[in-house]
Parts: C-alpha cells; sequence; structure tokens
C-alpha cells in the first residue's frame, strides 16, 4: 500500500520527520516497508520561459533559445523540439543537470553553438502523458496554468513531482488500512493529531434518481448493500493536477475525470467504485443477481467468460453487465461519448468474490479489496464522496438522492470492556482512563463498560484483540519483559536421544548429513527399477504439485540418496559418502493420515568403497547402538541392488533394512560412474532392538589362549556359517573369532577355498591348559567336517 | 695382590675413559669382569691367599669390581644419551607435510543451527514435541483460526492431498496436538519439516523448515513472551543483542508480533546484511488466541499462553552468510563440508 505523504496531510498532519513518521507508524502496527520521493533523481532543473527562438545557422532542424531563468541574463541552449513559442514556460536542465534515468546534462556545442544546458520533455523528467494530458509526447513539455511557473524555480515544486510516498505492508486483517484515510487514521492516532475526514456534503442536485434507475438484489447473501448514483450530462475531461498527483503516488495512472474519481475514492476510502454508462443498461434497471447456468460476458478485457450459479453479477432485464466486485463487461465503460452515468458502490460477501476470481482466474484490484472482506457501512459515504467530487470537478450533473438497497445491516461489535483482564494478558498497567483515551483515538465508543467496535474494524471480535489495540498503542517496546518463571522439565526423550546419538555415529563413521526432499517424481520408482506392481509404489499424490518432479510423496529414501550421489558424481567430487534420517510416508486411505517412518539411510562411491567397507560401518554403528545377533543374509531379489552383493540385515531374526551394491543398471539411470553402495535401515527398528542400559563386566583374570584355524571348504559355504558352527562348538569360552584370511588358487582345489580365523578362547574362572585349548579346536573340527570343511594342511 | 688389584682399577678407569660406544663398553667389561677377565681370574687366586688376608683382599676386590662396575654404569647412560642426541638430530622431519586424515563427516548446516536452538530452549526447560508432516485441514488451518476461504490460506500456497488432508504449511498444527495431549503447564518447541507451493529459488523452496514454540501457563503474559524470545536472541547472537517487537498479524495469535533482533554483522549501525536498517527480521510471535485455547482443550478463562515460530533456514542463512537457500537441498559436499 502505497501512501502519498501530500495526500495525508489533507486528512492530518503527523507534524514529524519522514525517519519518526516510519518508525512510529511501524511501532504502532502499520509496518513500513520503505519511502521514496518523487523526481528524487532528477538535479539542476528549472522552470524557464522562451524568449527568443532563433534558428539555428548550420542546421534546418536545431533552434537556439534564448531562455530566461530568472537570472540576470538569459542562458541559450540549442534544441530539436519544434512545439516551442516565445512565451513558454519550459524545464531548463542547466549544465550539470540530472534528468530521469541518470542522465547528466552538460554545456556542450551543437553544430558549433554553445548550449547551456537542455530542454525537458516529460519522459525526461520520468512522467507520461497521464500525468500530463495537455503536453504532448515528442516535444518539449510547455508547463500549463496549473503550474508554478516562478522562473529559476525547482522543477520538482513547479510542477508537483515531489510527493514523498511511504509502502505499508498491510496484513490481511486490516482491510481498513488499504485506504489513504485508513492510514490517516492511524496516523492521528499515533500522533495524536486531528484527523479530518473527506467532504461529502452534496452541494445541489436536480432530479429524482429513483427516475431513471432501480436496483434490486436477489441474492442478499452474496450482495449485502447496493448504492447507487446517476450523474447526468457528463464531461469527460482530465482531471485537475490535485488529483492526478495523488494517484501518480499511489501507483495508478489518470484516464479521464469519472475514471479517475472511481479510483481516487478506491485508495482515499478503500471502497471499490464502478461507474458505466446508463444507456447499455436495458430497462434501466439493475438487478443483482447469481449468474443462470450457460450465461457467458464479455468483461472489459474483452475475453469472454463463461459463468456459472455459484457467481454473482450485476444485470440489466436481460444480461449480466459485470461480474459483481471483480470487473464490468465490454460496455460497462466510460467512452468519450457517454452521457449519463451510474455510480456504484457495493458490498459483495468476501467469499464469493474471492471464489469467483479464483474460478476466472480473473484477480482486479477490487476484487483483491472485497476479498478482504470490506465494511458495508462505507458504500454509501463512498458514493457521496464521489458524487461530491464530479461537482468539484465539474464532471457532471448530479441527479438527485442515491439508491440505497442494504438488505443486511451488519450489528455492531459490542465486547465487553475488561480493562483489568487486558493488563494482565499482555503483562501491563495502564489505567481504564488511558485504555478508554487510546480505543477513542481508534474511533471505539465505550459506554457502560461495553466496547463498540466500529464497523470498518471487522477484525475486532474479542477481548484479545481489543487488548492488542491497546498494546499496540501502549507501545510493544514499553511492555517489560519477565524472567523466565514456573515449572519446567526440560529434556530429550529417549528416542530423541537415540537420534542424537546415530548422527553422531554417522558422522564419525565419516558421513556427511544432507536433507533431502520429501517428495520426488513417480518416475524415479522406475529410475531405482520397482517393479510395476510394487508396493512401494503406491505413494501420496499431491493434487497441486509445482511439477511432475515433486508430485509424489516417497515411500522408499533410495531415490532421495542415489540424487545426492549423482549430483556429488557429476559436480566432479572423487568420492562422496552420505547419509539422512530420511522420513518415508506410506498411504492409509483417505481416512487416515499415512504412516510416516524415518529410514536411515546412507550411500557410498569412493575408489576405496566396497561392499564390506560399508558393512564394516553398519557393524561398528550396530555395535555402538549395542544391537546383537545381528546376521546379514544374501538377497538376490531386490530390483535396486546388485543380485550378488546384496544382505537382509536382520536382528534376532527380524528383518531391520537391507545393504548392498547398488545395481548397475540403476546406475546408468543414474548416471553415476563408479560402484555405489548404500544401506537402508528402519530408525524404529534400531531404537527397538538397541541396548538401553549397559552393564559393566569384569575385566578377564586368567590370560587367553590363542588359535589359529586354516580351513578348506566348498567356495559356496558362507564365512558366517563357518564361524557360527565354531561359536557353537566352543561355546561360551571363545572370546573372538576374527577372520584374517581367505584364499582361493594354487595349491587348493579348484571348486574349494581356504578360510582362516583367528581363534581368542578364556575361561573366566581358570588358565585354559593347551590340552583344553586343542580339544576345543578338536571339536570345532568335528562340527565343521559335517559341511566338509577341514583343517587346511 | 694389593697392587695388582690397584693397577686393574687404574687401567680399567683409563680404558672406560676413552670408550665412546656400546661395543667398547662391553669389551672393557668382558675384559676386566667377563668369566676370563682380569678381575675375576684374580677373584679365583683369593682361595690361595693367607686366610687372615682373604677378608681384607676380598673386600678391596669387591671395591674394585663395585668401582668398575659404577664407572660402566654411569659410561653406559652417557652413551646411550649421546647415542638418542645422534638419533634425535638424524630423525628431523618435515612437519609442513601433510598429516594422515581420518576424516570425519558433517552434519547438514541445518542440523546444526537446529541443534543450537534446541539446546537454548531445552536449557530454559522447553520440551521437544513433533506431528506429522501430512495433515488435516482441520489441525493446519481451522483450529488456528484460518477458516476456508479465509484471505490467510493464500499466503501460504498449499499442496493437498485430499479435500481435508494436506502438507502442513506451518509448524503450528503441533500446537494443536500438544494441547489436546496434556494439560498445562506446557512448554515445548516442536521443529520440523513444513511445505508451501513455492518455485523454487534463491530465497524460496516448497520444503522448509520451522521450529513453533508455545507455553501455556496460568498468568502467562506478553512480558514472558518478551523475556523468552530475548533469552533466545542472547543466545542465537549474544549477549548485546539487543530486540524489536513489531505489531503484526497471524489468525492465531492475538496480539502478535514479528521480531527482529539487532544486526549481528554491524550491531544495529546499518550494513548490507540488515539492508542499512540496523534489524534483521527473525521469527513471529504473539499471544495465543482464546480461540486457539479452546480448540485445543484448554480453558482460555483460566490459562494464557505465548506462541512463536522461527524458519530454520532464514537463521541457517545468516548465521553462515549464506546466499542462496537452494544450496541446502542440492548436497554438494563441496557445501556440506564447509560446517
Amino acid at each position: 500500500m502505497l501512501l502519498s505523504g501530500r495526500w495525508l496531510k489533507d486528512y492530518t498532519n503527523p507534524g514529524v520527520s519522514q525517519k519518526i513518521f516510519m518508525d512510529a507508524m511501524t511501532a504502532s502496527g502499520s509496518k513500513v516497508e520503505g519511502f521514496s520521493t518523487e523526481g528524487e533523481e532528477l538535479e539542476n532543473i528549472v522552470v524557464g520561459k522562451i524568449q527568443k527562438l532563433e534558428r539555428h545557422p548550420n542546421s534546418d532542424r536545431l533552434w537556439i533559445c534564448s531562455v530566461d531563468i530568472g537570472k540576470s541574463e538569459p542562458i541559450v541552449i540549442v534544441t530539436g523540439a519544434q512545439n516551442l513559442k516565445i512565451g513558454d514556460y519550459v524545464p531548463v536542465a542547466l549544465d550539470n543537470s540530472t534528468v530521469f534515468g541518470g542522465k547528466k546534462i552538460k554545456k556542450d556545442f551543437l553544430r558549433g553553438v554553445e548550449s547551456a544546458g537542455m530542454l525537458c520533455s516529460l519522459e525526461e523528467l520520468g512522467l507520461t502523458l497521464h500525468d500530463f494530458p495537455y503536453a504532448i509526447s515528442d516535444g518539449i513539455f510547455v508547463l500549463g496554468d496549473d503550474c508554478d511557473k516562478t522562473l529559476g524555480k525547482d522543477i520538482r515544486e513547479a510542477i508537483g513531482l515531489n510527493d514523498v510516498v511511504t509502502e505499508f505492508e498491510i496484513t490481511p486483517n486490516r482491510p481498513d488500512c488499504l485506504s489513504i484515510f485508513g492510514l490517516a487514521r492511524e496516523a492521528a492516532a499515533t500522533f495524536e493529531k486531528k484527523l479530518k475526514a473527506p467532504k461529502t456534503d452534496l452541494v445541489s442536485t436536480s432530479g429524482y434518481v429513483n427516475e431513471l434507475l432501480s436496483v434490486s438484489i436477489e441474492a442478499p447473501n452474496k450482495c449485502f448493500r447496493y448504492c447507487g448514483a446517476v450523474v447526468n450530462n457528463v464531461r469527460i475531461k482530465p482531471s485537475p493536477l490535485w488529483m492526478r498527483e495523488r494517484l501518480r503516488a499511489s501507483g495508478v495512472r489518470a484516464i479521464n475525470n469519472i475514471v479517475d474519481i472511481t479510483n481516487f475514492v478506491m485508495l482515499e476510502m478503500g471502497q471499490p467504485m464502478h461507474a458505466f454508462d446508463l444507456k447499455f443498461v436495458e430497462g434501466s434497471s439493475i438487478i443483482v443477481r447469481c449468474a443462470r447456468e450457460g450465461e457467458a460476458i464479455i468483461t472489459l478485457d474483452g475475453i469472454s467468460r463463461p459463468l456459472d450459479s455459484s457467481m454473482l453479477v450485476i444485470a440489466d432485464n436481460n444480461k449480466p453487465i459485470a461480474v459483481a466486485g471483480v470487473m464490468g463487461g465490454e460496455f460497462s465503460g466510460i467512452m468519450d461519448d457517454s452521457a449519463t452515468i451510474v455510480f456504484e458502490s457495493a458490498c459483495f460477501d468476501d467469499v464469493s468474490v474471492r471464489k469467483t476470481s479464483k474460478k476466472l482466474g480473473l484477480r482486479t484490484e477490487s476484487s483483491s479489496r472485497f476479498e478482504k472482506g470490506l465494511d458495508r457501512e462505507l458504500c454509501d459515504t463512498a458514493l457521496r464522496r464521489a458524487l461530491v467530487l464530479v461537482q468539484q470537478l465539474d464532471a457532471g450533473d448530479v441527479v438527485g438522492g442515491i439508491i440505497d438497497c442494504y438488505p443486511r445491516k451488519k450489528e455492531t461489535t459490542v465486547i465487553p470492556f475488561k480493562p483489568d483482564w487486558t493488563n494482565r494478558f499482555i503483562g501491563i498497567d495502564v489505567s481504564k482512563t488511558e485504555q478508554i483515551n487510546i480505543l477513542e483515538k481508534l474511533q471505539f465508543k465505550i459506554e457502560n463498560d461495553r466496547i463498540y467496535v466500529p464497523s470498518f474494524r471487522e477484525d475486532v471480535k474479542h477481548l484479545a484483540d481489543i487488548s492488542e489495540e491497546i498494546a499496540r498503542y501502549y507501545g510493544y517496546e514499553n511492555i517489560s519483559d519477565r524472567e523466565l518463571s514456573g515449572k519446567a522439565d526440560g529434556r530429550l526423550t529417549e528416542k530423541q536421544l537415540f537420534e542424537r546419538k546415530i548422527n553422531e555415529l554417522m558422522v564419525s563413521l565419516g558421513a556427511c548429513e544432507v536433507l533431502t526432499y520429501s517428495f520426488l517424481s513417480p518416475k524415479a520408482y522406475d529410475k531405482i527399477l520397482l517393479p510395476s506392481d510394487s508396493k512401494k509404489r503406491n505413494s501420496v499424490i499431491i493434487t497441486n504439485p509445482l511439477g511432475e518432479d515433486t508430485s509424489v510423496m516417497r515411500t522408499t529414501p533410495l531415490p532421495s540418496i542415489l540424487d545426492v550421489l549423482s549430483r556429488n558424481f557429476n559436480n566432479r567430487n572423487s568420492e562422496a559418502f552420505v547419509y539422512e534420517l530420511s522420513t518415508v510416508y506410506i498411504p492409509r486411505g483417505n481416512d487416515a493420515l499415512p504412516d510416516e517412518a524415518q529410514v536411515l539411510t546412507a550411500g557410498i562411491y569412493s575408489s576405496k568403497a566396497n561392499y564390506y567397507l560399508l558393512k564394516g560401518i553398519v557393524e561398528e554403528l550396530l555395535n555402538q547402538l549395542g544391537i546383537d545377533n545381528v546376521s546379514f543374509n544374501a538377497l538376490a531379489d531386490n530390483p535396486s541392488y546388485h543380485p550378488g552383493r546384496t544382505a537382509v540385515i536382520s536382528v534376532k531374526g527380524e528383518e531391520i533394512g537391507i545393504i548392498g551394491e547398488i545395481h548397475p543398471n540403476v546406475l546408468v539411470n543414474y548416471e553415476i560412474g563408479m560402484r555405489c553402495y548404500a544401506f537402508e535401515i528402519s530408525f524404529d527398528a534400531l531404537f527397538k532392538n538397541a541396548l538401553k542400559t549397559k552393564t559393566y563386566k569384569p575385566l578377564p583374570k586368567f590370560p587367553a589362549a590363542t588359535r589359529d584355524l586354516a580351513l578348506v571348504c566348498d567356495k559356496s559355504i558362507p564365512v558366517a556359517k563357518l564361524s557360527n558352527i565354531i561359536k557353537k562348538a566352543i561355546g561360551n569360552q571363545l572370546e573372538e573369532i576374527k577372520l584374517f584370511d581367505i584364499y582361493e588358487g594354487s595349491q587348493i582345489p579348484e571348486d574349494k577355498k581356504s578360510v582362516a580365523f583367528s581363534l581368542t578362547m578364556r575361561s573366566s574362572d581358570k588358565t585354559l591348559t593347551d590340552a583344553q585349548a586343542d580339544e576345543a579346536i578338536k571339536n570345532a573340527l568335528k562340527e565343521l567336517e559335517i559341511i566338509g570343511a577341514t583343517l587346511r594342511i | 695382590m694389593k697392587l695388582q688389584l690397584e693397577s686393574i682399577r687404574n687401567a680399567a678407569k683409563d680404558l672406560l675413559e676413552k670408550v665412546s660406544s656400546k661395543q667398547e663398553l662391553e669389551a672393557v667389561r668382558i675384559k676386566f669382569l667377563g668369566k676370563k677377565g682380569e678381575l675375576t681370574l684374580i677373584l679365583r687366586q683369593m682361595g690361595s691367599l693367607h686366610p687372615e688376608e682373604r677378608p681384607k683382599m676380598g673386600s678391596l676386590a669387591n671395591e674394585v669390581r663395585e668401582y668398575i662396575e659404577a664407572i660402566i654404569e654411569k659410561k653406559t647412560e652417557e652413551i646411550e644419551a649421546s647415542e638418542r642426541e645422534s638419533r634425535i638430530k638424524a630423525e628431523t622431519i618435515d612437519v609442513t607435510v601433510p598429516g594422515i586424515l581420518h576424516p570425519l563427516g558433517h552434519r547438514h548446516p541445518l542440523s546444526i543451527v537446529l541443534d543450537e536452538v534446541k539446546e537454548i530452549f531445552l536449557g530454559m526447560g522447553f520440551k521437544i514435541a513433533t506431528g506429522p508432516e501430512i495433515e488435516w485441514d482441520y489441525y493446519n488451518f481451522e483450529a488456528l483460526n484460518i477458516p476456508k476461504n479465509h484471505p490467510a490460506r493464500d499466503t501460504q500456497d498449499t499442496f493437498y492431498i485430499t479435500d481435508n488432508m494436506l502438507l502442513r504449511t506451518q509448524t503450528s498444527p503441533v500446537q494443536i496436538r500438544v494441547m489436546e495431549h496434556s494439560q498445562p503447564p506446557i512448554r515445548i518447541i516442536a521443529p520440523g519439516r513444513v511445505y508451501r507451493s513455492d518455485a523454487i529459488d534463491a530465497t524460496h523452496s516448497p520444503l522448509f523448515h520451522q521450529i513453533e514454540g508455545l507455553v501455556v501457563d496460568k498468568g502467562v503474559t506478553m512480558g514472558d513472551l518478551k523475556g523468552i524470545l530475548m533469552q533466545f536472541a542472547q543466545r542465537m547472537y549474544g549477549d548485546n543483542t539487543k530486540i524489536r517487537l513489531r505489531p503484526h498479524h497471524f489468525p492465531f495469535t492475538e496480539p502478535s508480533c514479528e521480531m527482529d533482533v539487532s544486526c549481528f554483522r554491524c550491531g544495529g549501525a546499518g550494513c548490507p546484511m540488515c539492508k542499512n536498517e540496523g534489524w534483521i527480521e527473525i521469527l513471529g510471535a504473539g499471544m495465543v488466541h482464546p480461540k486457539v485455547l479452546e480448540n485445543g482443550g484448554i480453558n482460555p478463562d483460566i490459562y494464557s499462553g505465548y506462541a512463536f515460530g522461527v524458519g530454520l533456514e532464514r537463521l541457517t542463512l545468516f548465521k553462515y552468510s549464506i546466499d542462496d537457500m537452494r544450496l541446502f537441498f542440492e548436497n554438494d559436499l563441496k557445501f556440506l563440508t564447509q560446517f
């Protein structure tokens, strides 16, 4: 919302510097975004008067002008413009001046004649014909009688290009502040100054409006009030400078007096207005009704729009002539030959306007104001204001009376006045008198301990809202802050501590945490080669996604991690080891929220990486978390993983995750030119199986016996099978079993391999003798022989 | 014999003075104290002495042996010391050669800052609550005073799953969930992912993180809110940080405010980071709207509360002077390993 400083002063004068104005307005609740000064970059441009005009001796196009700028001697300026005559007042850019766009002007010779500067066009002042309709676009701007023609005067002051415009961010609860008068009301309250209301008293009128127009509302639930007035003998012409400059400062182009009045009133009072030609209203009757199925309208912008019965229209006897609160129909505009016009000032239901505007894909200044919910009490005031302006601008003859259809009067909101409640709620001590003073400044009425909320404050419904009014005018900065008090029990839950531990472990194991989007493209499931009937393809679907590639909520974290690996590989990072505690979203139908489960996911590529490296990391992780009874069993049928290099991870027989090399075909899809390895482990399973409390085991008192055991067996026998047999055969005395070699090749039969373990055995109550240790090994060998594993000789 | 012993002593002393290596020292030891050493041989002759002479000579011989041994020991230490000395001299290394790395991983910058925020609030007695990312419209909007067709829905472009199910646009629905399941005093923060249909650019992301705060108790005031926000700002940005509350509007708090902190780069003097304002907007907050308390099953006549919401990305961008939000979700290791 742009606030012209000049316009503001029509109603109230804060009487402070711009800086103080902005800070105080922000502090009282109208947030200032910034400000700008019109004509700021114009420098050293003054009003001059053409005294002499001569042809340039060396050019048939150029003129040599003698220009009086109020100094003792006139200056000489060479110009190529053809619209000048002696006696014209013009903007003169002197030597060392700056025109619009930052262009510097200096003394210069033009075909041998020295020019002391430049005469300016509108464009060179940053203006257009909308600002000065009597100027021409391809010549020098000749100042009209609405300008100050004092010679030598700064051009900005002379033509009113010197407004200071403050930009406000208005929150959606305060549509009343989307108007100059609304902000003036806040400013007057903030600076404790008088507030002067715009004039709404008509001088004199002729005739009677009811003879020219009738209005009926058929949809009172969507149109709360409709006010109309008629102006005869319309005299279309440009608006005066004061109106044009106020519109310009507000970012609105001046068009002609009637259109400008509607815009002026909308900006001034916040009430969208509509003016249309009475001759296009068939039967001279306006009917506010819902559109009929199949009806259509060509709106002002020339587009034909189909309507439906949920949309409110302004119609005449035969057809819709405007989409209520959104846009007028094609013939509803003001033409140069319009003789009799209707001013409409109405209040439409915010939700209805919002829905209609959305359905039509048509958002206008008017619709965006109605959407926020406008004050229906404002309709007639704004209409009267427009009519006063018509008279003031001599834009036509106002017909007597206004039509006011007001089927739904809004009841005044009444809130009990409880100053103590407010003091307690905010933590302040503001006297009842002072609270009344603040509220009255804001036009609330207080009688018998009841607060009557002004109609333009639809946002105030509750004592808490009243407290906000008190607090912001008392000053948030004056509320004293209190130290923390009361009972508190700040701590992490067991699960939150566990999550923290996993993060610490993953980082200390060398992985970098990544954060990836929760949504992905359904094509990601193709990229990881999920079969078409895979359950994992059943995702939560976003009905209005930004794009296809963020349209479903992931059911597996793998594509996200592969995307990260791919991006790093293609950004030429030589290695990457990343992890995420990723959430996956498993649908449970429309009546239940999806299951949101966390999966610890990691991926790695590196010249040193292989399955065993990543497995070692998982083993260390599980070990640190106190999870034992872990087994890794070969898994050949996960489509995303290498069939010969993948394992299911189980704890006590329950599957908790998967680890393996990414399937080479998947790597092709992700354009990763190195082998990748990944694991996915359920966070809940980790949490469930983790050892919550650790118990100390006494340190060994007796020495250990160590034996190396080299076995020869079929290649197909997994090492885990061998070590499990050894563990079982030796039992408790086996303290540690370490694999130290796997060998295939010469000296070993072709279909066999050699597997060598180093065993550490220890008893808790005695020193193991050599004989006892040998006996244990012998027992193990006996068991191993059953599966054909023998001692390597 | 006495003369013999004394000459051995002198000879040994002379020899030992000259030795400079362990081998020479060992040779001297063997020459005198070895199995066939000179002193050993003399001791063997002890038996042939007159019984009266024996103790005298015996003690003299021992004296000589101890004397030699003492010198040898001293000499050994000297030689070892000088050997260490020369070894030390010989083994100078180039200490500028890079070390052998044992690289650890890195937490994501958003996680680092989130942990920092969590620590601050844990220290002030807050617990950490969570809620689902895929939410009911009721929790995300209606219970928070944002009915269907409310203009505030415009500012939060929402991803919908069904008419009633959506990706939460804020962490505020956790407020309602916490209130539904617990009785005051309540003091929680709720960090998490939120979603809005904003196209991806340097300052927008369809997914980002918020940290919600909620305190409900008897007699909670805006002064308490100001106090806690001040604590947070000072712990986050230093003890000299000042805060400024500006009136604002959120449908679920009343009064509402936005909090600025004095610019942590320039201290409030004005710099490019704070766009010369001296203040940086950090969060939104306010007193929980009595209707929202009611929606959470809490009697607003007995209890009051305040709530606040912080954007984690914003905190992190400022903390590390990062200028592009996309970096957070691209996960390039050249970026991640900086933190």
